[in-house]
């Protein structure tokens, strides 16, 4: 073992000393409640899979005052996923030029914001008119 | 030169975290709260009966099968980049349990959207 031991800068916490770096960090973030929601998803196919036991079972858990809490925690990172995912796709996504002009990033964020919000509404009306 | 793998895992990211921001909201919202509250939807909404019609429908078969993998995906990719930046430089070992996790979503979804028949 050498006894040199060269300086290394710190790396803990370095994401909270600029609010960039934070906003990245909660939008990194959002992965694990997408990860989270795609499981209790899975459990729930699973569980349908199994019959209709296991099915009503799964769903008195979902009414559980915990799991709703964790399903509103899961809403808000989940619609901060949509916005930072909009926000940044003008930067990840190639050029879009239309009439010798590049597309307004302002315009591919509200593109996608609106359609979101259509899909959204579309779903919604969806499961209410289909179990009315 | 060995072509990369990388465009796969981007693409299966991307596609996910494109399904999560137009379709995740909503679906959290339907759920998670609308339907465990009773509140907007039906509370019998998501019976064994609506959903088992919905799974056994071609339609329900494919929107399940987009909805739960790629969610997992997206989300394995995004964890996995995102070790580095908290200080884990994780190997063959955190590939295996991001990717490894996504890929065994993927197929229980298939084994159970299989086995709930047509």
């Amino acid at each position: 073992m050498s006894k040199r031991r060269p300086y290394t800068r710190p790396m803990a916490g370095w994401w909270r000393k600029n609010p960039f770096f934070v906003e990245y960090m909660i939008h990194e973030g959002t992965a694990l409640f997408v990860a989270a929601y795609g499981v209790v998803l899975l459990i729930g196919l699973v569980c349908l899979a199994q019959g209709e036991a296991a099915w009503n079972g799964w769903l008195a858990t979902m009414k559980h005052p915990l799991a709703v809490i964790f399903h509103l925690a899961v809403l808000a990172m989940m619609s901060y996923h949509s916005w930072t995912w909009f926000k940044i796709m003008p930067k990840t996504m190639p050029p879009v030029v239309i009439g010798g002009k590049r597309l307004a990033p302002a315009m591919i964020t509200g593109g996608g914001l609106a359609v979101t919000a259509v899909a959204s509404l579309i779903l919604l009306g969806l499961a209410w008119g289909l179990t009315r | 030169m060995k072509r990369s793998n990388a465009p796969i895992f981007w693409g299966l990211f991307g596609a996910g975290g494109m399904l999560a921001a137009i379709l995740g909201p909503a679906l959290v919202f339907i759920t998670g709260i609308a339907v465990p509250l009773g509140v907007l939807l039906a509370p019998d909404a998501m019976s064994y009966a609506n959903m088992m019609a919905f799974a056994q429908s071609w339609i329900g078969k494919a929107f399940v099968l987009a909805i739960v993998p790629l969610f997992l995906w997206h989300a394995g990719h995004r964890i996995f980049h995102s070790l580095h930046d908290v200080g884990i430089h994780g190997g063959t070992g955190a590939r295996l349990i991001c990717y490894g996790g996504a890929l065994l979503g993927t197929l229980i979804t298939l084994w159970a959207l299989l086995s709930i028949g047509f």
